[in-house]
């Protein structure tokens, strides 16, 4: 191409490149040589990359990525500082072993510490049945109020987590509720008395017939477990009749049916599946979740 | 966009530009002597910072000046959380709002003095000067061939550059940890890894940008210049040659008149002292950094040729026009509107700054409701709401907090494990402490949705910080 081919810029003296954008062209100014040279470092940094850290994917018949000569991997180091944070953890945890669950509520480090962890060994265990924050579903306990089948002091509710209830393990909270219909110890008649009968003993009836009739059949059979006056026993798991708690439903074909057929559910031995640091975190967060040991 | 012919690269014109060194002659001067201390100050100030002490109490650190230590900025009795990053910002935009009011006042004065580019190149070319001589002798050096006289000078210059390098970048890191102990774990081999990372960093940016690239960071990478070019006008300070007085230019023999000609008398050594390598007299350039160093340089032929000095000077572009077409020039304007614009800016952001740090929090109370279970009602017919409180201390003494819960009457408040109804707490210094807090009410003191005021107070100095809560129940009809 011949000399006068070029495009010069009058003012500058300077070619341009011969792109014109609404009459504003581009001056083809020189690039510092430096400039060149960074960008010839940086392939030569792409080839040191290459040989030092994992680079290029897996070609056919290697199985893996080149892992380069410095072996990074992230997996490693993520894996690494979880290493770090368990044995970090590990002092405070160690702390919760030795501590009874007392101590640990009235620490204030301990505590939080507890509560941290009990939190999240809550939400992956127990709030499948006992829903977020403990606040209950029918036939599982709300853990959020006052009202305990066994009990809501701390020692206690350490027991029922650990050993469970109504597992083979010897220290299980244990009992049953006969099956007064199924197993033909009640009548139909009687039963439906006694349902009239219980239902007074919390207002949500008034006294009638039926009731009258089923507090006799109540004081031959539910008293050694819910007691005279139906207050419940927290050793034997039998919940208060008298207050507005009801596991199952207080409607009065629930509670004839729960008289007939009971349910006696169940809860795991959390000691089998979790370890003591849990299980104490766990007694701390669900005491604190009432705060109140009814 | 229309397609002219493409222009392929020619012979004429390279596709790259070889850097074309520059070496600056020393001159001397009141410019000259200015920088000079105004280096010495900067530097002082630069390595000497992290070394001043503080006194905040055993647990705190007790360097005047220190950042990112646990994610804290310390400025002497100034502690910034990272919450509380916008003074950072704050400060930010007062150095950019600073900078602009400055060069209104006074021109390019920040690339002229104060720039770390500028100071370190001119440390550098002093250095430079001492092993390699002044400007000619430098350029005789470059063009001999590689005699051992020649091959110690570069190596002595070198060296005294990276080990120049290697202590700006070690004064950085001592801003980001406690110096002394730094300064005792850097040499043993005990730092953090990434002390050492930023030394190398810093002492291969320093030696490229101070050493080998100077004037090219200036005209190629740094922003600032382009900035420049929107903060100037013609009633702008800047180094300016006068070419009223000065032109038409040309040689002047002892004998000759200076009748009919300007003052210029063609010698360079304005072009010889400029650490750019331009030529002052093509007018205001965006390379030029405004250093001052040709005013010097002229004055000092001025002086020899027996003409008045200030051929080249501080001046606007108005008043050369003016002289140049026969009118008397004018006096620096001080107050123009954009200086009164920049200090008001200036003044108010620091007012809002100010009246922030000064009525700061020392602590913090967050509360959040559970959600699930909204509530509960307890087996004596109250309902209770549960509460997770965050208690934020900002200091590093423990705090004794007492909670104090109003809104309703009866509510019944108690915090998770500490004595019941005993709303006094002390929380650690440093740090954020939880607690579980439980409210019962009668069921007929509250409907649906009721609001409670909790307030945490400073049992020493009685400051308060308040938050509003809300306390679920069902709904009476
Ligand atoms: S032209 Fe003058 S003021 Fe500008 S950089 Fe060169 S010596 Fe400094
Ligand atoms: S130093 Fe002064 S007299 Fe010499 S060329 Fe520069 S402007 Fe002219």
């Amino acid at each position: 191409m011949s000399e006068h081919d070029k495009d010069v810029d009058a003012a500058t003296g300077v070619e341009t490149t011969g792109h014109e954008w609404d009459g504003i062209r581009e001056l083809n100014n020189p690039l510092p040589r430096w400039w060149l040279y960074i960008f010839y470092i940086t392939i030569v940094w792409a080839v040191v990359y290459w040989i030092f850290m994992p680079a290029w994917p897996a070609l056919p018949g290697m199985g893996t990525n080149t892992p380069g000569i410095r072996n990074h991997s992230d997996r490693a180091l993520v894996a690494e500082s979880i290493d770090a944070l368990r044995s970090a953890r590990a002092e405070n945890g160690a702390a919760l072993i030795e501590a009874s669950v007392e101590d640990i509520l009235a620490d204030q480090d301990l505590r939080q510490f507890a509560m941290a962890a009990g939190e999240s060994a809550f939400g992956d265990n127990c709030a499948t049945c006992h829903g977020a924050g403990g606040r209950g579903a029918p036939g599982y306990p709300t853990l959020a109020d006052d009202v305990w089948l066994w009990g809501g002091g701390l020692d206690e509710i350490q027991h029922t987590i650990t050993y469970g209830v109504r597992q083979e393990n010897m220290e299980s909270r244990f009992s049953m509720m006969p099956a007064f219909g199924r197993d033909q110890v009640l009548s139909a008649e009687e039963i439906t008395n006694v349902a009239h009968y219980v239902r007074t003993l919390s207002g949500l009836e008034e006294p009638s017939d039926a009731s009258i009739a089923g507090q006799e059949v109540f004081e031959w059979n539910c008293v050694a477990c819910h007691g005279e006056a139906g207050t419940g026993d927290q050793f034997q798991g039998a919940p208060d009749l008298t207050d507005r708690d009801w596991l199952y439903g207080s409607d009065m074909a629930t509670v004839q049916a729960t008289i007939y057929n009971p349910r006696n559910s169940a809860m795991p031995a959390w000691g089998e599946r979790l370890d003591e640091t849990t299980v104490k975190a766990l007694a701390v967060y669900v005491y604190a979740l009432s705060g109140s040991e009814g | 966009m229309t397609a002219l012919k493409p222009t392929p690269p020619s012979d004429a014109q390279p596709m790259y530009k070889k850097r074309e060194p520059v070496h600056p002659k020393l001159v001397s001067g009141k410019f000259r002597s200015f920088k000079f201390a105004f280096m010495a100050l900067a530097l002082a100030v630069y390595y000497g910072l992290p070394w001043i002490r503080w006194d905040r109490g055993p647990d705190a650190p007790d360097q005047a000046i220190l950042f990112f230590a646990d994610g804290k900025f310390y400025f002497g009795p100034i502690e910034i959380w990272p919450q509380e990053v916008y003074y950072i910002t704050g400060i930010l935009i007062l150095s950019s709002l600073g900078l602009f009011l400055v060069t209104s006042l006074f021109g390019r004065v920040w690339c002229g003095y104060a720039c770390p580019q500028t100071v370190w190149t001119d440390l550098y070319i002093a250095v430079e000067r001492f092993f390699e001589g002044d400007r000619n002798k430098r350029i005789k050096l470059d063009r001999a061939p590689w005699t051992f006289n020649k091959i110690w000078r570069k190596v002595a210059k070198h060296a005294v550059w990276l080990l120049i390098a290697a202590a700006t970048g070690g004064a950085l890191v001592f801003y980001f940890h406690d110096a002394p102990s730094l300064a005792y774990n850097f040499f043993t081999g005990h730092a953090p890894t990434t002390a050492y990372v930023f030394v190398g960093i810093l002492t291969f940016t320093t030696y490229s940008l101070a050493g080998t690239m100077r004037e090219q960071v200036c005209t190629y990478l740094c922003p600032w210049p382009r900035i420049q070019a929107a903060l100037t006008d013609e009633d702008a300070l800047n180094v300016t040659y006068r070419w009223d007085r000065g032109e038409p230019r040309g040689p002047h023999k002892k004998s000759e008149t200076w009748e009919g000609r300007g003052d210029c008398v063609d010698c360079n050594a304005c072009v010889t002292a400029c650490p750019m390598g331009i030529d002052i007299r093509n007018g205001a350039q965006l390379e030029c950094i405004h250093c001052a160093l040709c005013i010097d340089a002229c004055d000092d032929i001025m002086k020899k040729v027996g003409r008045p000095t200030g051929l080249i000077a501080y001046d606007t572009d108005k008043n050369v026009e003016l002289r140049a077409a026969g009118k008397p020039a004018q006096k620096f304007r001080l107050f123009r509107p954009r200086v009164i614009i920049y200090a008001v800016l200036i003044s108010a952001i620091t007012a809002l700054m100010a009246y922030g740090l000064f009525t700061r929090s020392t602590f913090e109370l967050n509360v959040l409701k559970d959600r699930s279970p909204s509530f509960v009602q307890l087996s004596d017919g109250r309902i209770q709401n549960g509460y997770a409180i965050k208690l934020v201390n900002k200091r590093i003494d423990p705090k004794n907090i007492r909670l104090e819960v109003t809104g309703i009457e009866g509510a019944d408040v108690s915090l998770v494990g500490e004595e019941h109804g005993d709303l006094d707490v002390e929380i650690p210094g440093e740090g954020v402490t939880r607690f579980r807090m439980i409210i019962k009410i009668p069921e007929n003191a509250v409907d649906g949705n009721d609001r409670l005021r909790i307030v945490a107070i400073d049992t020493e100095t009685g400051e308060q910080d308040a938050n509003f809560i809300p306390f679920s129940s069902p709904r009476r009809n």
